[in-house]
C-alpha cells in the first residue's frame, strides 16, 4: 500500500507542492529534449536520404566540437590577437572541414558500398566512427578541451523567476540553445520542403531508382545531407560542450537520441523534433519524482522503455510512415 | 579482385602470427618498468596528466641519476584506454620482459592482477584506488595502495565538515548529499558513509550518476536543489567531474560546502566552471605546483623532450603521478638496500614496498619537502598505511591548501577493511596463505 | 591440383548430408583442432595463450550466438554484451549458493538463465524489426547493465561492486580460480567451444535452422508456409542467448578471473556485432574468421611498431589503431560485404580450378 502510494500519490502530490521545482524540472527536460531533437534530426536526415543508419553521428559531434575548439587555438596561436575573429574563423573553416568529411565520406564509403544490404552501411558508420575517434585524437589529443563559449558572443548568466514562492533558473545559455535549434530546424524544413534541392532530396527518399531515372544526381544528394547533419553535429557540440566540456566521452549521448529515433520515426524530421521533446521531459519527470524509488540513475534505460511503449502501439513510430510488406 | 584477396591474406595471416612478434627483452642490466596508461577513451581528460607525472618523473632519475642506485630503469608505457580487455593485454605483453611492479591505473584490470600477482612474482602498486581490502597484507602478499583508501578518504571529509560545523554533534539531523560514479568505485563509500549517517544521526541521499550520463547530469541536481543537503560529497572520475562542478553553479549550490574525493580535483575538473567553481574543495595527498627541487629537475633534464605540455606542467594530477613514481622509485631503492643487488626482480621490490618508509625528512632528501605525508605505517600488515590527507580549495586559478595534514579514522575503516578481506579470502577456497617472510624496516 | 573432389563419390544420402562433404575439408578440419588440442599449448607462449587463443575462442562463441540470432534469422541485436554479463552473473550466483556443484554444469546452466532473459528482451522483436528492433535491443543493455550495478545480491554484496571468481575443482584438478593453471583453463575453453560449436552447427543444417532462414529471408511467406513466427523468434533469442551467456561466464571464469558490471558495456555488444559482420552473416566459420581479425588486428597493431623497431609513443600507437582499423573495416567492407566466409568461399572455388583459370 506503502508503495502504491509512492508511485502513485507521492510525485503528484510533490509536483503540487513544488511548483517551482516542478517548472525547473520541465524546462530542463525541454532543453535536453531540444538537444536530444537535434542529434536526431542528424540520423534521420541521413536515414532518408541513402537509408544509412548513420551511427557516426555521435563521434561527428565531438569531431565538429574538436575541430572548432582545436582549429581556434591555432589561429590564437598563429597572431590572430582578435578572440571573436579568430573564433568565427574557426568557425568558418569548422564548415569547409564539415564539408569537406561530407564530400570524402561520399567518395570513400557511400558510393563503393551503393545498393548493399542496410545492415552493411550501418557497419561501415561503425568504421567510420573508429576513423573519426582515431583522427580527433591524433590531431587534437585526448584531453577534455574547454568550448569558447564567450568568443562565440554565446551568452552566460541565468535569469531567476520568482514564482509559486520559489524560483525557476533559465540558463542563458540553453535558451540560446532552444531558440538556435530551432531556428536550425526551421531552417532546414523549409530548405527540404521549399527548395529544388529539398524536393529532390524528397524524391530520393521515395526511390532511388525512379530519382535517378528523372536526372536526380544522388552523389550530390548525399553530399548535401551528410554536410547537413555535418552542421547539425557542429551546433549540437557547440550547445552540449558549453555545458561540460568538449572531450570524448561526449560520443555516448548519440546513444540517447536512439530511442527519439524510434519514438519519432527513422524518416521523419517533426517525428525527431516532437520525438526529442518527449523523451527529454519524460525522462527528467521519471529520474526526478520517480527515480530515487529505484534509487536514482534511471535515466539510462527510462527513454527506451518509454519508447518501447510507444512501439507496441506505433511500429513504426510516431510518424513514420506506415510500413506495408508484401511477399 | 586477386589482388584484394591477398591483402585480406596477408592481414590475415598476419593476425595469426601476432605472437611471433612479442620479443624477450633481456632484463640483465636495466630495471623494467611498465606503466600502464590511458590517454584515449572517454577518460583521457584524467589518464594523460597522471601518465606524463609518472613517465616524466622517472625519465628525470634516468637523466640526472642515471637510474637508481646506477641502473638505469627501462620505462615503457601500455595503453589500456581504461579498458580491462587491453590492461590483461598489456600486462601479459609485458610480462615476459619481467618487470618489478604493475601500476594497473583502472579498478577494473587490479582486480584481474591480484589473483595474478602472487603467482607471476610481480607486485601491484595501486595507488589509492583499486581494492580497499588489498591493504590486509596478510591476505594480499603482493598488493599495494598506499596512502590511503576510499574509505580513510571519506573519514578525512568527514572529520573536514564535522570540523566546519562545529563537532561531530552538530551533524544530527543534517543532509549530506553523496554524488557518485555509478560502477564500483563510486560505490564503495557507501557503507562507510551509511555506518557515519547512523552514529552521528544525519541523513545521506545517494545521488548516482551512470556513466553513460557523466555529461549529463540536470536530474541529478534537480534532486540536490530538491533536498537542499547541508553537503556535497563527489566520487567522481573523468569528464562526470566538470560537469557535475559546472551543475553545481548552475543549480547555485554553494562550493564550499561541495567537496570530492582525490580524484576529483583536477584543474580541468574545476576550470572549465569559470567563477563559478570558487571554493570547490577536493582532498589530496601531495603538493601542487612545481615549487620543489626535484620537480625542478624535471622541468630542466625532461620538459620539451616528453609528451608533457609546458602549460599543463606540475598541475595536480601530474603531481599524482609523479608522485606514484616516488612510491615506486623508494621501493626499488629499498629492494636494492635490502638485497644488496643492483638488478632488483619483482619479488624483492615486493619486499621493498613493505618496508617503504618515507619520512619528511626523506621527503626533504628526495628533493621534495614537504610534498607528501610521511609514508611511514606500510607494514608487511598493512599494506596502505592510512597516511594523511588534506583539504584543497579552488581559488578560481589554482588549487590551495586550506587545512592542515587530516589523519584518516583508522579505527572506524580496518575493521570494514578486515571484514572484506576476510570475505574475499573465505570466498576464494584455496587462496594462498601468506609464505613470503618479513622483513625489518 | 590438391583441392579438388574428383574422385569422391557419395553412395548414400547421409553422405551427400555431410557438413564437410569434400575429403580435404576433413583433414583440413582434423588439422584445425590437432593444432588447437595439441600443438598450440605445447609450443605456445604464456602471451599467445592468456592474451590472443583463450579471448579468441570465448569471443568465437559470443559471435556464433549473435550470428544465430543476426545472421541467421535476421533479427539485429545490440544486447548481446548485456546477455554475456547475465550468464556471467547468473554462474556467480549459482556457483556461491551451490559451490559443491561441478563449475562446468553450472556455466551451461548460466546459458539457460541467459536465454530466459533473452526471451523477454525478444518479445518486442514480434512487432517490430530490423533497427527498430536493433534499438529496442539496447533496452536491454542499459537496463540489464544498471541492474548489474545496483543489485548487490549479485556480487553477493562484495564491496567493491565486483565478481571475484572462486576457485573451484574437477576431480584434482582446478578449473577456476587464481590457482587454476594456465592449460587447464585452455582446454576447458576448448572443449566447450568446439562442443558448442558442433550444435549449432547441427542446429542451423537442420529443420530449427531451415525455419530461422525462411524467417529471416521473408518472415510473412514463411508464416504463410507455416512456420510459427513467434515460437521461432523466441526460439533463436533464446539459442542466441544461451550461447552468449555461456561466453560471458566462460569470459569471466575462464579468463578475466574478476568483472566488474563495465565489463559487460554496450561497447562489448558492438564488438561481438563486428566480429559478425566482418566475419559473414549466417556461417559459423565466419564467426571464427570475424573474432580472429578483430580481436586479433589490434593487437598485432600495437605490436608492430615495437617489432620493426620504430620508436612511437603508445598513444600514438593506439590513435593510429583505431583509424586503421576503422579504415580497414570500410576497406573490408567494400571487398567483400558478405564477409571473410565468403571470401574464403571464393577462395576455394579458385582452387578447386587451380592451376587452370577455368
Amino acid at each position: 500500500m506503502d508503495l502504491l502510494y509512492k508511485i502513485f500519490l507521492d510525485p503528484f502530490v510533490q509536483m503540487g507542492s513544488a511548483p517551482d521545482l516542478l517548472l525547473q524540472t520541465l524546462w530542463e527536460g525541454l532543453v535536453g529534449g531540444v538537444l536530444y531533437a537535434l542529434i536526431a534530426l542528424g540520423f534521420v536526415l541521413i536515414f532518408k536520404a541513402s537509408g544509412v543508419f548513420n551511427f557516426a553521428q555521435g563521434i561527428m559531434v565531438v569531431f565538429a566540437a574538436l575541430t572548432l575548439v582545436g582549429l581556434f587555438a591555432l589561429l590564437t596561436r598563429v597572431g590572430v590577437s582578435n578572440a571573436h575573429l579568430a573564433a568565427f574563423a574557426a568557425l568558418g573553416l569548422t564548415v569547409v572541414v564539415m564539408l569537406g568529411l561530407a564530400i570524402a565520406v561520399e567518395k570513400l564509403v557511400l558510393r563503393p558500398l551503393v545498393n548493399q544490404p542496410d545492415i552493411i552501411l550501418f557497419m561501415a558508420t561503425f568504421g567510420l566512427t573508429y576513423v573519426l575517434i582515431g583522427l580527433g585524437e591524433l590531431i587534437f589529443g585526448g584531453e577534455p578541451k574547454v568550448m569558447i563559449t564567450n568568443e562565440l558572443f554565446l551568452p552566460r548568466g541565468a535569469w531567476d523567476l520568482e514564482i509559486f514562492g520559489g524560483f525557476v533558473t533559465f540558463q542563458h545559455i540553453d535558451i540560446a540553445a532552444a531558440i538556435i535549434a530551432s531556428l536550425m530546424v526551421a531552417g532546414l524544413a523549409v530548405f527540404f520542403s521549399k527548395t529544388r534541392i529539398g524536393r529532390a532530396l524528397r524524391a530520393v527518399a521515395d526511390s532511388h531508382k525512379a530519382a535517378l531515372s528523372v536526372g536526380i544526381s544522388l552523389e550530390q544528394i548525399w553530399v548535401i545531407v551528410w554536410f547537413a547533419s555535418g552542421l547539425v553535429a557542429l551546433v549540437t557540440g557547440i550547445m552540449w560542450a558549453a555545458r561540460s566540456d568538449v572531450s570524448f566521452a561526449l560520443q555516448i549521448i548519440a546513444l540517447r537520441a536512439l530511442p527519439v529515433l524510434i519514438l519519432g520515426g527513422f524518416t521523419s524530421i517533426p517525428g525527431a523534433i516532437v520525438g526529442g521533446l518527449i523523451i527529454g521531459v519524460g525522462e527528467k519527470l521519471g529520474e526526478f519524482y520517480w527515480g530515487p524509488l529505484l534509487g536514482g540513475g534511471i535515466e539510462s534505460w527510462l527513454a527506451y522503455f518509454i519508447a518501447l511503449v510507444f512501439l507496441l502501439f506505433r511500429p513504426q513510430g510516431l510518424f513514420g510512415e506506415k510500413i506495408i510488406e508484401r511477399v | 579482385m586477386r589482388l584484394k584477396a591477398l591483402m585480406v591474406g596477408a592481414v590475415l595471416a598476419a593476425t595469426a602470427g601476432a605472437p611471433a612478434f612479442v620479443t624477450a627483452a633481456s632484463a640483465q642490466d636495466s630495471i623494467y618498468v611498465p606503466l600502464f596508461s590511458y590517454r584515449t577513451g572517454p577518460f583521457a581528460g584524467s589518464g594523460i596528466p597522471i601518465a606524463n607525472g609518472m613517465h616524466d618523473y622517472l625519465d628525470m632519475l634516468n637523466a640526472r641519476d642515471g637510474g637508481i642506485g646506477g641502473v638505469k630503469l627501462a620505462i615503457e608505457e601500455c595503453e589500456t584506454g581504461y579498458d580491462t580487455k587491453k590492461g590483461v593485454e598489456c600486462y601479459e605483453s609485458t610480462k615476459a620482459k619481467s618487470p618489478v611492479i604493475t601500476n594497473p591505473y583502472s579498478t577494473g584490470i587490479t582486480l584481474q592482477l591480484i589473483p595474478k600477482a602472487a603467482v607471476d612474482k610481480i607486485p601491484v602498486l595501486s595507488m589509492a584506488y583499486g581494492l580497499s581490502a588489498s591493504a590486509v597484507g596478510e591476505s594480499f602478499p603482493w598488493v599495494f595502495n598506499p596512502p590511503a583508501t576510499y574509505w580513510d578518504g571519506l573519514s578525512i571529509i568527514m572529520k573536514h565538515i564535522a570540523q566546519k560545523e562545529g563537532g561531530f554533534d552538530k551533524l544530527k539531523g543534517k543532509t549530506i548529499g553523496f554524488i557518485f560514479f555509478d560502477g564500483g568505485y563510486g560505490r564503495e563509500p557507501i557503507p562507510l558513509l551509511e555506518q557515519f549517517a547512523k552514529k552521528y544521526g544525519f541523513e545521506t541521499k545517494l545521488y548516482p550518476v551512470p556513466a553513460a550520463e557523466m555529461q549529463n547530469q540536470s536530474a541529478q541536481w534537480l534532486n540536490v536543489r530538491r533536498d537542499k543537503p547541508a553537503w556535497m560529497i563527489m566520487w567522481g572520475w573523468g569528464a562526470m567531474n566538470p560537469t557535475a562542478v559546472r551543475e553545481a553553479a548552475r543549480t547555485n549550490y554553494p562550493m564550499d560546502k561541495f567537496i570530492g574525493i582525490w580524484w576529483s580535483g583536477g584543474e580541468d575538473d574545476a576550470r572549465p566552471a569559470g567563477e563559478g567553481g570558487k571554493g570547490y574543495l577536493t582532498l589530496n595527498f601531495h603538493g601542487v605546483g612545481s615549487n620543489y627541487p626535484a620537480l625542478k629537475d624535471i622541468e630542466k633534464h625532461v620538459l620539451g623532450k616528453s609528451q608533457t605540455q609546458k602549460d599543463k606542467f606540475a598541475e595536480n594530477l601530474y603531481n599524482r603521478g609523479v608522485y606514484n613514481s616516488v612510491l615506486i622509485a623508494e621501493a626499488i631503492t629499498n629492494a636494492q638496500k635490502i638485497t644488496g643487488k643492483k638488478a632488483v626482480t619483482g619479488a624483492d621490490v615486493r619486499r621493498g614496498l613493505e618496508t617503504l618508509n618515507i619520512t619528511e625528512a626523506r621527503w626533504k632528501e628526495l628533493g621534495l619537502p614537504g610534498f607528501g605525508a610521511p609514508v611511514t605505517n606500510v607494514t608487511c600488515a598493512d599494506h596502505n598505511g592510512h597516511h594523511a590527507a588534506y583539504v584543497q580549495q579552488w581559488d578560481g586559478q589554482k588549487w590551495v591548501k586550506i587545512t592542515d595534514w587530516i589523519t584518516p579514522m583508522k579505527e572506524e575503516v580496518r575493521p570494514l577493511l578486515e571484514a572484506a578481506a576476510k570475505d574475499y579470502v573465505e570466498k576464494n577456497t584455496g587462496w594462498p596463505k601468506r609464505t613470503e617472510p618479513c622483513d625489518k624496516k | 591440383m590438391l583441392y579438388r573432389e574428383a574422385g569422391q563419390f557419395k553412395t548414400n544420402y547421409f553422405a551427400d548430408q555431410a557438413v564437410f562433404p569434400i575429403r580435404q575439408d576433413r583433414i583440413g578440419v582434423a588439422i584445425i583442432l590437432l593444432l588447437a588440442f595439441v600443438a598450440i599449448p605445447l609450443y605456445g607462449s604464456n602471451f599467445l595463450l592468456q592474451a590472443v587463443v583463450i579471448p579468441f575462442l570465448i569471443y568465437s562463441l559470443a559471435s556464433i550466438g549473435l550470428n544465430l540470432l543476426t545472421g541467421y534469422t535476421g533479427l539485429l541485436s545490440l544486447g548481446t554484451g548485456a546477455f554475456m554479463g547475465v550468464g556471467a552473473y547468473a554462474c556467480y550466483k549459482l556457483t556461491s549458493l551451490f559451490p559443491g556443484v561441478n563449475i562446468l554444469i553450472w556455466m551451461i546452466c548460466s546459458g539457460f538463465v541467459a536465454a530466459a532473459v533473452g526471451v523477454v528482451f525478444g518479445l518486442p522483436s514480434l512487432r517490430i524489426k530490423g533497427f527498430y528492433l536493433a534499438i529496442a535491443t539496447l533496452a536491454a543493455q542499459f537496463f540489464l547493465q544498471w541492474c548489474f550495478v545496483r543489485i548487490p545480491w549479485l556480487v553477493n554484496y562484495n564491496v567493491s561492486n565486483a565478481i571475484e571468481v572462486p576457485q573451484r575443482m574437477l576431480g584434482d584438478i582446478v578449473i577456476t580460480g587464481p590457482n587454476a593453471s594456465l592449460h587447464t583453463r585452455y582446454f576447458t575453453v576448448l572443449i566447450i567451444v568446439v562442443a558448442m560449436t558442433w550444435i549449432a552447427s547441427n542446429i542451423v543444417h537442420g529443420r530449427i535452422g531451415r525455419m530461422w532462414m525462411a524467417v529471416r529471408d521473408q518472415d510473412i511467406a514463411a508464416e504463410l508456409m507455416g512456420i510459427r513466427l513467434l515460437r521461432t523468434k523466441l526460439l533463436a533469442f533464446a539459442v542466441s542467448s544461451f550461447y552468449c551467456g555461456v561466453a560471458g561466464a566462460m569470459l569471466v571464469f575462464l579468463w578475466y578471473g574478476g568483472a566488474e558490471a563495465e565489463t559487460f558495456n554496450i561497447n562489448q555488444s558492438f564488438f561481438v556485432l563486428f566480429m559478425v559482420i566482418i566475419g559473414g552473416l549466417g556461417s559459423l566459420l565466419g564467426s571464427y574468421l570475424g573474432a580472429a581479425l578483430i580481436f586479433g588486428l589490434p593487437i598485432l597493431l600495437r605490436l608492430l611498431p615495437d617489432a620493426l623497431g620504430v620508436p612511437m609513443h603508445s598513444a600514438t600507437i593506439e590513435h593510429m589503431s583505431f583509424l586503421i582499423v576503422g579504415g580497414l573495416i570500410i576497406i573490408f567492407l567494400i571487398v567483400e560485404p558478405h564477409g571473410l566466409a565468403r571470401l574464403w568461399q571464393i577462395t576455394k572455388q579458385k582452387l578447386r580450378v587451380w592451376p587452370f583459370p577455368y
